[in-house]
């Protein structure tokens, strides 16, 4: 609804007050972004020297990659159960963080920690956790009988993606739970109270009540984490660096691996890649507003 | 339920309910502590990592406790100039960030929430969109940009990366916040003469304080934790961010993982601060900025 004292301006005065914005959302958002097809079209010496035009050769190559398969097969594993898992462990966090105890204030600080430390050195943190020989999550199991041998989490390919997907839970969970938090801190009391006079049960009250009115916390969450999940390069890069080839990449570490790491270092075909990268995630965030149906505009 | 001789559900409920009540003071804070020691946990081991020599860090099986305590780390790595080098650019880019982020979000924010002009949906279906862009994704295509601008290598490459990759999140949030506030307060204080801005200035900011909090905290860590943009411009030892140079810390050549974590934890405890001096505004933030 408008406001009838919500003013009118006309484009030149707005310029000024988002020509800042705009001048920085074109400069280094969108003019990348042009410089990125650009670069998809083109072939680069590995000194990143221009040596000539590509056409659609780049593309093509990414597509008959021999690994893209299975980098998409990871992409899809890694974000689904991330953010899946990050969502339902967030709402049980923050359902009981809302609840008065003693101790919460030191709880919620507690969590605050992966947030704030950074995904880099979390990640670093994590691949001496799990080493095979040194890692104090080996040393814990086998000394309480949990396994007989030390597993190699990070180098048997049926533990690589459950172990990266575990951290990217453990760092995804502190901003959901919060955004959570925040949505349950918004729901007023009476409504609580009215459903446990007409005799409602504490499940029914989650679900009918907390739940639906949770919708638009849920939906945000949702949607930056998909985002967040799928561009998520540190984690991904550094607990499968001792990895040869492409068996565990996501799309994200792949685009990069081919321009900065590969033998080959091809900025043409990385820059392809990184094209489909952002069409990608454009058509899932889409795709999942589809789905989920947001009721706010903008 | 074991009370099936009342008819009321609400009575039904109370019996076990009472017993609830007691149970729930030693439950919930038990529970509580599962959290802490689940989140916590990890920096803890870090921590201790930090307090034991190179050799014990990497004997087999691993210890919780050091075997040998080293105290010093935290004063070999503080007086390290490469580590007093990352730490100011980390501390150079984020703040300047931070302000740009903020001079640039406040006005658009607030323009586009309070005012009606061609081109608003297009803007902010344009702030939407970069939402979903990463320096990750573009990284070939800021490299080029950077490289032919004659920028690699420079604070301002990723200052400005920063700045531009963070503000879409800060407008999103501050635009819900001015949104929220009503429009009589501003109706007042125009008829009292005041001018757009000194409106903005004077009676908007004051109100939204919650959500410059919160659009503050949010760029501050995204940018002190930046990565993979630092990784590719910053060639220069000197000019690295903390997230980038102590990787130098552990490689093939040299396992210094006790720095490494020693340099980790100075970089992680003024963010926690920060947090943790803030937590309270950030709950109100994300409700009022987010989910209205």
């Amino acid at each position: 609804m408008r406001g009838h004292g919500r003013g009118h301006a006309p484009a030149r005065v707005a310029l000024v007050w988002l020509g800042p914005a705009l001048l920085l959302i074109v400069g280094v958002v969108i003019f990348p972004a042009i410089e990125l097809v650009r670069a998809s079209f083109n072939e680069y010496s590995i000194t990143g020297l221009r040596r000539g035009a590509a056409g659609w050769r780049n593309y093509a190559n990414v597509l008959h990659h021999p690994d893209l398969v299975t980098v998409l097969t990871n992409t899809a594993v890694w974000v689904v159960s991330v953010v899946l898992l990050t969502v339902l462990i967030s709402l049980a966090v923050a359902q009981f963080l809302s609840k008065e105890f003693f101790g919460r204030r030191l709880v919620r600080w507690a969590i605050i920690v992966p947030w704030a430390a950074s995904l880099v050195i979390t990640a670093r943190l994590f691949t001496l956790i799990y080493d095979y020989n040194y890692g104090i999550l080996n040393s814990f199991l086998v000394r309480l009988h949990i396994v007989d041998q030390p597993i190699d989490f990070l180098g048997d390919d049926r533990w690589t993606m459950p172990s990266m997907v575990a951290v990217g839970v453990f760092v995804s969970i502190p901003f959901t739970a919060y955004v959570f938090l925040a949505g349950l801190s918004a729901i007023p009391d009476d409504v609580y109270e009215a459903a446990r006079i007409d005799g409602a049960r504490p499940w029914q009250i989650y679900t009918r009540i907390t739940l639906p009115l949770l919708r638009p916390a849920i939906l945000v969450a949702t949607v930056l984490n998909l985002i967040y999940v799928f561009n998520s390069f540190p984690i991904v890069y550094t607990l499968n660096e001792r990895n040869p080839g492409f068996i565990h990449d996501t799309t994200i570490t792949f685009a990069y691996k081919l321009a900065f790491k590969s033998a080959e270092k091809d900025v043409g075909m990385s820059a392809a890649a990184g094209v489909f990268n952002v069409l990608l995630i454009l058509v899932v965030v889409l795709l999942y507003l589809r789905v989920a149906k947001p009721q706010k505009e903008i | 339920m074991a009370t099936a001789a009342t008819t009321a559900p609400a009575r039904a409920a109370r019996p076990s309910a009472s017993g609830w009540r007691r149970a729930r003071r030693f439950v919930l804070p038990l529970g509580g502590l599962c959290l802490v020691v689940v989140f916590l946990g990890p920096y803890v081991v870090m921590l201790l990592d930090a307090l034991r020599s190179r050799g014990d860090v990497l004997q087999s099986p691993a210890t919780f406790f050091p075997r040998d305590w080293q105290f010093s780390t935290f004063g070999t790595v503080l007086s390290d100039t490469r580590f007093l080098n990352w730490l100011k650019t980390s501390v150079l880019v984020a703040t300047t960030s931070t302000a740009i982020v903020m001079l640039v979000a406040v006005p658009a924010a607030y323009f586009t929430a309070r005012i009606r002009f061609p081109g608003r949906v297009a803007f902010l279906f344009l702030v939407l969109v970069t939402q979903m862009f990463s320096p990750t994704s573009l990284v070939v295509g800021l490299y080029r940009q950077f490289f032919e601008a004659n920028l690699v290598n420079t604070y301002l490459s990723i200052i400005l990366t920063n700045s531009a990759f963070n503000l879409a999140f800060a407008i999103w949030i501050l635009h819900g916040f001015f949104s929220t506030i009503p429009e009589e307060v501003e109706e007042a204080a125009h008829l009292d003469g005041c001018s757009r801005f000194g409106t903005l200035w004077r009676i908007m900011l004051p109100l939204t304080r919650p959500g410059l909090v919160t659009a503050v905290i949010f760029t501050f860590i995204a940018t002190w934790n930046e990565y993979v943009v630092a990784l590719t411009l910053m060639q220069d030892e000197a000019k690295k961010p903390l997230t980038v140079g102590i990787n130098s810390y552990v490689t093939g050549y040299q396992q210094s993982w006790d720095q490494l974590f020693a340099a980790a934890l100075i970089a992680i405890v003024p963010v926690v601060l920060l947090f943790a001096v803030i937590e309270k505004h950030l709950v109100g933030g994300l409700t009022a900025g987010s989910i209205k």
